[in-house]
């Protein structure tokens, strides 16, 4: 898989979108990957005994689909920097979550993306993703 | 702990005393955790980038975390004992006891500094840094907390940082309240109040049948209102005695100390008399921004509203609205206001 060079990004650009079926092998998968066994992401009782109305993404998920979501634009060289994420709605087993992105700005060799993940209760998680491209030898 | 942990109820100066642990807890300044159980390792990186249905290969390739897997290096486990104190811990278990119980994160902000490599075993350090409050929210009053997580690898040279925000909220009664003691959860506003509506302002159409998250406020003295609604009908309560309106509503009128009370119906025009744009924090079932507008009624009260179907930049002070009544859900539906001309 090919990395983006600097002559392939733009101001304004807009990446593809994905869409990720929230499936409860995905909440419970993600949740023990990311070593998070609080009961809420993996005990449907347990959600519904806290008023949750099923199990849902962990944030250290939320996280790492962010950034999965922009290296799957950028290809693999890209360098995440950093991600910052404002937390919205629960992203509920058997809900979609879909995402979209655009390129925001450029500061020297940073890349600023924004990122909305949205689910059918509204935006799950609203992000900022800045990266940098290899430089040219070892692209 | 502190002694804090013992009281139930906060009586005037509890705020004080939170903020004054909290000040104490900042002034700790970084405090180091245990290193992480595993060094970073390519089994738990293999099952992280499957788990996320990360395709990519780079990672294992060239033996490196990928950088959103920084906390997943320190975390706990399943019983692996008492976790680390940290400096937060306190002020969480303070919290606790004045009875904000509630907890939902608001903001996760990771800056990594360099990858960290397999073998590489990371430790934690956590620094309180803040403690903001009380503020009224859609959940209910509570205390925004803050603090940073830094994680070094072997040479004392930090991996990544992480700032960490939650809210921690007194819940505002027994009901279904979708995000309460959530840890992974969501939102929470400090949207002016709606009167009648106790919660943050709401707008649109439902996708689907989803129920809306949040329900106004329904008793005896706003009964009426929400009848109203469900028929089409901006109802003002009105003074039986003395026939001044008031809004919102409320057992007394404010001006002859009457509890009798009847109720008009307002033309349902309005011109806002002040407003303003919601961006931050998100609201659950909503979509940022939206305008919430003091709209000031013909009939001489004023009320709290969105103003729908037009962009915010197109709302002023003095517009010319319109009462429109908005099914959010099965159930639900609340009154918003449409320019007037449309």
């Amino acid at each position: 898989m090919r990395t983006l060079t600097e002559d392939q990004i733009e101001i304004g650009a807009v990446l593809p979108e994905l869409s990720i079926d929230l499936t409860p092998t995905v909440v419970v998968s993600t949740a023990l990957a990311t070593m998070d066994f609080t009961p809420v992401h993996h005990d449907v009782e347990g959600a519904r005994a806290q008023g949750s109305r099923d199990i849902f993404l962990n944030i250290l998920t939320t996280m790492g689909l962010v950034e999965r979501y922009v290296t799957d634009w950028t290809g693999p060289e890209a360098i995440i920097r950093r991600i910052n994420v404002k937390l919205g709605v629960p992203a509920y087993a058997g809900d979609r979550l879909d995402f979209n992105g655009t390129v925001v700005t450029q500061d020297g060799p940073d890349y600023t993306v924004e990122v909305r993940g949205k689910v059918s209760l509204g935006d799950h998680a609203t992000a900022t993703v800045t990266f940098t491209l290899p430089s040219d030898e070892t692209a | 702990m502190t002694e804090t942990g013992a009281r139930k109820e906060t009586g005037m100066g509890s705020g004080d005393e939170l903020l004054e642990l909290a000040e104490k807890q900042v002034a700790l300044g970084e405090v180091r955790g245990g290193p992480a159980a595993d060094p970073v390792n390519i089994p738990m990186i293999r099952h992280w980038l499957d788990a996320m249905g990360d395709a990519n290969r780079s990672y294992l390739d060239k033996g490196v975390s990928p950088p959103a897997m920084a906390q997943v290096w320190t975390m706990p486990g399943v019983r692996r004992g008492a976790k680390d104190r940290s400096p937060v811990d306190d002020v969480l278990a303070a919290l606790d006891a004045a009875g904000y119980t509630g907890v939902v994160a608001t903001n996760c902000e990771q800056t990594y500094h360099r990858p960290a490599r397999v073998g590489e075993r990371l430790t934690p350090a956590t620094r309180f840094s803040g403690l903001i409050g009380p503020k009224r929210t859609a959940l209910g009053e509570g205390y925004f907390a803050t603090w940073n997580v830094t994680w070094y690898g072997e040479g004392d040279a930090p991996v990544a940082e992480m700032m960490f925000r939650v809210l921690k909220f007194r819940p505002r009664r027994r009901r279904e309240t979708p995000v309460a003691d959530a840890p992974a959860t969501a939102p929470v506003t400090t949207a002016p109040a709606t009167a009648p509506v106790t919660t943050a302002p709401v707008t649109a159409a439902p996708a689907g049948k989803a129920p809306y998250p949040l329900r106004p406020a329904h008793n005896r003295d706003t009964a009426f209102f929400w009848e109203g609604v469900r028929q089409g009908e901006l109802r003002i309560q009105s003074c039986a005695d003395c026939g001044r309106l008031r809004h919102p509503p409320g057992p007394v009128c404010p001006s002859c100390r009457s509890t009798s009370r009847s109720y008009v119906v307002a033309r349902g025009e309005g011109t806002v008399f002040s407003y303003v744009v919601h961006h931050h924090p998100p609201v659950p079932g909503r979509e940022t921004p939206f305008v919430v507008a003091v709209v000031e009624l013909p009939e001489g009260v004023r009320i709290v509203g969105n103003v729908v179907d037009c962009p915010p930049d197109a709302v002023g002070i003095g517009m010319e609205l319109r009462a429109t009544y908005r099914a959010m859900d099965d159930e639900v539906i609340l009154p918003m206001w449409v320019p007037r001309e449309s």
